[in-house]
């Protein structure tokens, strides 16, 4: 099981959504409670629910597994 | 023996959905959450005034399984409104701060309701006895 970490979080958002920029903060220090903070031009035209929605995609079922929690901010760039 | 596509925890998840105009699936209870994220959705709930059901996800981890199947939605909480998934922490709590929730619920905000989201309470330990309210 990975143990996930800001830079790893990043990384991913980044490699699966085309021209992302995310900001990842560890919210406990603990490894397992992130925020991030998501732009990305294909968010536009999209509802709040669905880009949420395509973050967490990104992670599978590591969402409630070795992340226990993922806080969410996303805007259209 | 014939296999049965019966799944009455995901039956009664849909049928709660569709029997409350406004419910609240969370960790523990409004009146003891479980987690911080719960806390403050059940906060910036109560600050609007509307009225809500809630259930609390805990009890049994088919339930939390089952909602998130349904709603296609990795986390807890999750508030629908007339049926539709409105979201979690982030999204209710942005739209509190927008007046956004107010108006999705259906009620005037109160005059005197706080500009940012409340904190909500520190989530106590779990509570000794657990309402499930799907089963009544």
């Amino acid at each position: 099981m990975f143990v996930p970490s800001t830079e790893e979080l990043k990384l991913r958002i980044e490699s699966a959504i085309p021209g992302a920029r995310a900001e990842v903060t560890d919210l406990t220090g603990g490894g397992d409670h992130f925020r991030a903070s998501v732009l990305a031009p294909e968010f536009a035209g999209m509802s709040r629910i669905e880009q949420h929605r395509r973050v967490y995609a990104v992670f599978g079922p590591d969402i409630g597994g070795p992340i226990h929690a993922l806080s969410l901010e996303t805007r259209a760039e | 023996m014939s296999e049965t596509t019966e799944n009455p925890i995901r039956e009664a998840i849909a049928d709660a959905i569709n029997d409350h105009e406004v419910i609240l699936f969370m960790k523990g209870t409004p009146e003891r959450p479980a987690c911080g994220f719960s806390a403050r959705t059940v906060a910036a709930l109560e600050a609007t005034g509307a009225r809500f059901a809630a259930v609390d996800i805990l009890p049994d981890p088919r339930i939390r399984q089952e909602l998130s199947a349904l709603s296609n939605w990795p986390t807890i909480p999750q508030l629908f409104v007339k049926g539709e998934l409105v979201g979690g922490c982030d999204i209710v709590v942005e739209m509190y701060e927008s007046g956004e929730l107010a108006e999705t619920l259906g009620v005037a905000p109160p005059a005197d309701a706080p500009d940012h989201a409340p904190a909500g309470n520190e989530p106590g330990a779990p509570p000794l006895q657990i309402q499930n309210n799907l089963e009544s």
